[in-house]
């Protein structure tokens, strides 16, 4: 009776055990990198708004701060998006006949909010909350990157439940002292012992219960 | 067979892809949300005519307005400065002591309220030198002259609540007691520039804020 298999059967099936493994490392790569990816997660894409707004020039060149506009980020889970007459507080004087502004003009005069397109969207079932970050020592740019130096805004960071926890597992590496905390520009070259001090002085809870799945989801 | 295992898997994806974005983009309202069911397409309403919030009841004259009780029909005197803004030379309604007890921890507070809303134009030290000043807007009075040094606190208070000639009012983004610790910082400003001329303020050393929104959590 002749073989069914020829002798280099016995080389295939070892050689495909291993190109199986390979294989399936390959391929679990390539999804969580494509998971990672500025194509599935939006950062670094800048978003064009309906007016050409700029952060770089006005917070960046005029130095106005964050809260100017974004009034309630020290107190409520929202950080505040400033309605049109924030805009007009300066605008009704500086560059008042611009054509770049009329969409600001339109929303003033019609009273109707002006339609800005999101950059930072969490999924609905996390319940994040401004006013305890900011309150507990970390600052803007922690998640936010420098957006005093971006034109138009962009996400730096995935926002994935991953990046969350790198920060809830050890937030000693990210608190930063009380007035730096809408610098976005800050550089942490705290010593150690700082870190632990500040997350001392802040009362930061214990990585158990920052971790907890209820402090995000409920 | 293999065509309707094929539509079956495409419908069970479909059915999956469906389910993340119902979790991810819940039919809730949150703050800022665009509505469909509403005519103004916002999800955030106003409060209906005449709604009292509970804890919001501003019967505290002085405090929540910076009058003075009982004065009505008041006309006051005008005048107009070196930059064509029209001021006043007279305050007939506006009360002249703090409502509140200023305590060091007021004037710090109201030091960083200053820098974020009222720097812009006013300048770090309230001359009307602000960075917006420099942009082109209209240099408001300075605080370092007879009239604005004479002038009650209630007066302060009234302009950053309903603002003043070019200047829009900040009620909305700044709270009551927030607004009496921006007055009193100012009057450190004054006394800082004029030290031989001005009382210095009275500091209390009574640490307890008045509770001033009773039932509120503002």
């Amino acid at each position: 009776m002749a073989q069914v298999f020829h002798k280099s059967a016995n080389t295939i099936a070892k050689a495909s055990i291993a190109l199986a493994v390979i294989l399936a490392g390959l391929s679990f790569y390539v999804v969580t990198q494509l998971a990672r990816s500025s194509y599935l997660t939006g950062t670094y894409l800048e978003r064009q708004q309906p007016v050409q707004f700029s952060h770089k020039h006005h917070v960046g060149d005029d130095g106005i701060d964050c809260r100017y506009c974004h009034t309630t980020v020290e107190t409520t889970a929202s950080a505040g998006m400033p309605s049109t007459q924030t805009c007009m507080n300066c605008h009704s004087q500086i560059w008042a006949d611009s054509p770049y502004l009329e969409i600001v003009r339109a929303s003033y005069r019609e009273n109707k909010p002006i339609e800005w397109e999101r950059v930072h969207d969490l999924p609905e079932y996390v319940y994040f909350n401004h006013s305890i970050h900011v309150n507990k020592g970390i600052g803007c740019s922690s998640c936010h990157g420098d957006v005093a130096n971006m034109p138009a805004v962009y996400q730096v960071n995935t926002l994935q439940m991953e990046w969350c926890l790198s920060c809830h597992r050890n937030p000693e590496e990210f608190v930063r002292p009380k007035e730096e905390i809408y610098n976005t520009a800050w550089v942490n070259n705290l010593t150690p012992e700082e870190k632990k001090k500040l997350k001392e002085e802040y009362k930061i809870r214990p990585a158990e219960m920052l971790t907890s799945c209820s402090t995000c989801h409920r | 067979m293999l065509r309707s295992s094929f539509l079956l898997i495409s419908a069970l994806l479909i059915f999956t892809s469906a389910c993340r974005y119902d979790m991810q983009d819940q039919p809730k309202y949150k703050p800022y949300k665009k509505s469909e069911f509403f005519a103004d397409g916002r999800a955030s309403r106003d409060l209906p005519a005449g709604v009292v919030p509970r804890g919001f009841l501003r019967d505290d004259k002085s405090f929540f307005t910076g009058k003075k009780e009982g004065v009505t029909n008041v006309q006051v005197q005008t005048t107009t400065d070196a930059s064509g803004n029209t001021v006043v030379t007279s305050f007939p309604d506006a009360i002249e002591e703090f409502p509140i007890p200023v305590t060091k921890e007021l004037i710090d507070r109201g030091q960083e309220r200053y820098n974020i809303y009222c720097i812009v134009c006013h300048g770090p030290t309230g001359n009307g030198d602000g960075m917006i000043v420099r942009r082109g807007f209209v240099r408001p009075p300075t605080y370092h002259d007879d009239r604005l040094r004479n002038a009650p606190v209630g007066h302060f208070y009234d302009v950053i609540t309903n603002g003043w000639g070019r200047m829009n009012g900040y009620a909305e983004k700044i709270q009551p007691a927030d607004r009496w610790a921006i007055v009193a910082y100012i009057r450190a400003l004054q006394y800082s520039q004029n030290p031989n001329g001005m009382k210095p303020l009275v500091i209390s050393e009574n640490k307890v804020a008045k509770n001033v929104e009773k039932g509120g959590n503002r």
